[in-house]
């Protein structure tokens, strides 16, 4: 009788193991998936990053990657459901649980982390902060500026970084703080300041707003460095990983050579192995996440890879010319990088 | 028996108001712990900081517009009085214009002149039927398009500027002169306040009148002058000049609070015309008509029997307008004038993430502005209320 009892539970534990993998319970990526849509917070409207066009379709950095998310979890880059939130909306938005995750040009400092139950999930885009100002002011650094009035939006990191910056330096600024970036920008057109200051992408896009884009020009030598990246709030960690994980899979594939071109030629041809891991071909790494294994190559069939999506958006193929700079590969001197796909 | 005493002490009246309004009491309560516990629980789950050290902290803002001693260096508390004065400020000034311009338009409105009160009327039913954010944002993108650059400032006796950066005024280097010519001030008010009294006593016993306006003149009005200009000789000042960008020295007005508080007062001075007239509309013809038979002429009809009685009706409406200019105020924020909205709810929340503790602090200041501003004008309601005897 012993026996019979000991057996069963033996039969009944290895059954249970025997079955599909088990994983951590992931309440966002559940209610993803019985919403057929991700939701991604963005910003209201800054070109290159996320802009709502006149036939209401996004693009951007940020937008695109939202895509890649949908495209790896979802299979299809087009079920994203973007809101567009205010400097001031963005963190309420994530925390309440109303979107599932911020890809919104917004900069990752330590008490965010720390004090807003908000985890950054890598970097997209390495920003750093200047000024635009009128080109007939004569102004060649952001020292030059020194009893000039600044517009900039209220509660962002520049607010701060600009007061800071110009106090250490003995410098007298007037800094007048705006709701909205956009308001902001208005009001440095209708001349209440002389500059506005925002992150060079950030400017860049916003630039193009201005009643004569041309007469004004963008400081080249940043204040500071702000880091962008997706943002998730704290808690189910599963969800966390594919955010991660997506974002540092379309920075491996640009490492790696695979683009939106080639990514079946690579998936059916390919000797490299961590190639192989990425594609899905081998490793079984999107089950380990409880997502298809084919979930990058979907992304970057696509979507595309890194690259491919920064010069779309705001690189040599958009409105805002950006160099690649820091936001080029580690191997080519910029600053992206991604642990290995082992 | 105790049953019996405990059932009549529930049939007597009393005693059962006095349990339920007792139930009422602890049942509220009761909600507000669970909601504030549950908020706080689910906040420390989400990882989410909470509480009132964050007042402490290094707020690192810069304020263009500050009353009191705020710098960036000091704490998030500092800004948050800083914000408090601006609103003050802006309502107080508002308060003062609105309600001088609404007495003017609903006079005007009543005025037997006909392109007046057509004039009058007209403005009152386009400002009344206009959003507030809209007169917000015309006066402030107007008030900056019409103003010159700082190389082209508009100087007022080359002590003063206006340009787009604002109105930069002179500011004296020893403030204690002014404080001295304030009490000064103060004092002769004061005793301006005796004197009217004194000789409306006098009037009661005697029925001889005083020359209370000629001495008032002296005291209101000569006496401040006087000592605004000896103050103002007897110190140097920070007279500003223009150096790089714009002017420096002297204190700086910023357009936001022109354009704020022209806002509020053209727009609240609409609903106060349309109070004032129906105040006086509401005192019965019969009256004026009886002061005149008495052989009254048409200023003292107007002064000591239509507007005593016109204010009783008046002053309840008119506290409510007050009211909405101090509300108002927070439409401020849709223009960076720096108001406890934009700089508390606005820059202090984003940097420390603290709704509930930022979004419940500035309710309070609202609250306790206005209940303050009603006691006031309760209490005037009370003091100017038909005596019956």
């Amino acid at each position: 009788m012993k026996t019979t009892i000991l057996a069963a539970a033996a039969l009944a534990a290895g059954a249970s193991f025997a079955n599909a993998q088990q994983l951590a319970p992931s309440p966002t990526l559940d209610a993803i998936k019985a919403r057929g849509n991700i939701e991604c917070g963005v910003h209201l409207g800054l070109p290159g990053f996320s802009f709502a066009n006149d036939k209401g379709e996004w693009t951007g950095l940020d937008v695109d990657y939202c895509k890649a998310l949908a495209a790896a979890v979802l299979g299809d880059a087009t079920k994203v459901k973007f809101t567009p939130t205010s400097v001031q909306q963005r963190w309420p938005i994530l925390q309440s649980g109303q979107v599932d995750l911020l890809a919104r040009n917004s900069t990752i400092t330590f008490s965010r982390n720390a004090t807003l139950g908000l985890n950054f999930q890598g970097i997209n885009f390495y920003e750093g902060q200047t000024f635009i100002v009128r080109k007939k002011a004569n102004v060649k650094t952001a020292a030059d500026l020194d009893g000039a009035s600044v517009c900039v939006a209220a509660g962002s990191t520049e607010e701060k970084n600009a007061a800071d910056w110009f106090r250490e330096r003995n410098l007298k600024v007037t800094i007048t703080n705006f709701q909205k970036n956009d308001d902001a920008i208005t009001a440095y057109d209708t001349g209440r300041c002389d500059a506005y200051t925002a992150g060079v992408g950030a400017l860049a896009g916003q630039r193009v707003k201005l009643k004569v884009p041309d007469d004004h020009v963008i400081l080249t030598q940043p204040i500071s460095n702000d880091p962008q990246g997706p943002v998730t709030r704290w808690g189910d960690e599963r969800w966390q990983l594919i955010v991660r994980w997506v974002l540092n899979g379309t920075i491996a594939a640009e490492a790696l050579g695979v683009t939106s071109a080639n990514v079946d030629e690579m998936k059916a041809n390919s000797k490299n192995t961590e190639v192989r891991r990425l594609l899905g071909v081998e490793g079984g790494f999107g089950a380990m996440m409880g997502l298809p294994d084919d979930w990058m190559y979907k992304v970057i069939k696509q979507v595309g890879n890194y690259g491919e999506s920064f010069e779309r958006t705001v690189g040599m193929g958009s409105t805002l010319k950006l160099e690649r700079g820091q936001n080029q590969l580690w191997t080519k001197g910029g600053l992206l990088f991604t642990p290995p796909f082992q | 028996m105790p049953l019996t005493k405990a059932l009549a002490l529930i049939n007597d009246k009393r005693v059962r108001d006095w349990i339920y309004q007792l139930a009422l009491i602890v049942g509220l309560v009761a909600l507000t712990v669970y909601f504030v516990r549950n908020a706080s629980q689910n906040m420390v789950k989400a990882g989410i900081a909470s509480g009132f050290d964050f007042l402490w902290r290094t707020s690192g803002i810069d304020v263009p517009f500050v009353l009191t001693s705020y710098t960036q260096a000091d704490n998030i508390l500092g800004l948050f009085w800083a914000g408090v004065a601006n609103t003050m400020l802006v309502t107080v000034i508002a308060i003062a214009l609105a309600t001088l311009l609404g007495f003017v338009l609903g006079i005007a409105r009543l005025s037997s002149h006909w392109l007046l009160s057509t004039l009058a009327g007209a403005y009152i039913e386009f400002v009344r039927n206009i959003p507030l954010l809209f007169f917000v944002l015309f006066w402030y993108f107007g008030v900056i398009a019409a103003l010159p650059a700082p190389r082209d400032s508009l100087s007022v006796f080359g002590i003063a500027f206006l340009n787009n950066r604002g109105l930069t005024i002179p500011l004296p280097d020893a403030p204690a002169n002014f404080r001295w010519a304030i009490a000064a001030i103060l004092l002769a008010w004061l005793a301006q306040w005796l004197v009217a009294f004194w000789a409306r006593r006098r009037k009661d016993r005697t029925g001889r009148d005083a020359p209370v306006v000629a001495i008032g003149l002296v005291l209101v009005i000569l006496v401040p002058i006087l000592a605004i200009a000896w103050a103002s000789l007897a110190t140097r000042w920070d007279i500003p000049i223009l150096r790089g960008f714009n002017y420096r020295g002297g204190f700086v007005v910023i357009p936001e609070f022109v354009a704020l508080l022209a806002a509020l007062v053209t727009y609240t001075a609409g609903f106060i015309a349309e109070i004032v007239r129906g105040g006086i509309q509401a005192v019965p013809h019969g009256q004026t008509e009886a002061a005149s038979a008495l052989g009254l002429r048409r200023g003292p009809i107007l002064r000591f029997v239509t507007i005593p009685q016109a204010l009783r009706v008046m002053m309840p409406p008119m506290t409510n307008q007050y009211l909405n200019v101090l509300k108002n105020s927070s439409f401020g924020a849709a223009i960076a004038y720096p108001d406890v909205v934009s700089l508390f709810m606005g820059s202090a929340l984003n940097n420390t993430g603290q709704a509930i503790e930022i979004i419940a602090m500035t309710l309070a200041v609202y609250l306790v502005i206005g209940l303050a501003v009603s006691a006031l004008m309760n209490w005037y309601n009370a003091r100017i209320a038909l005596v019956t005897r």
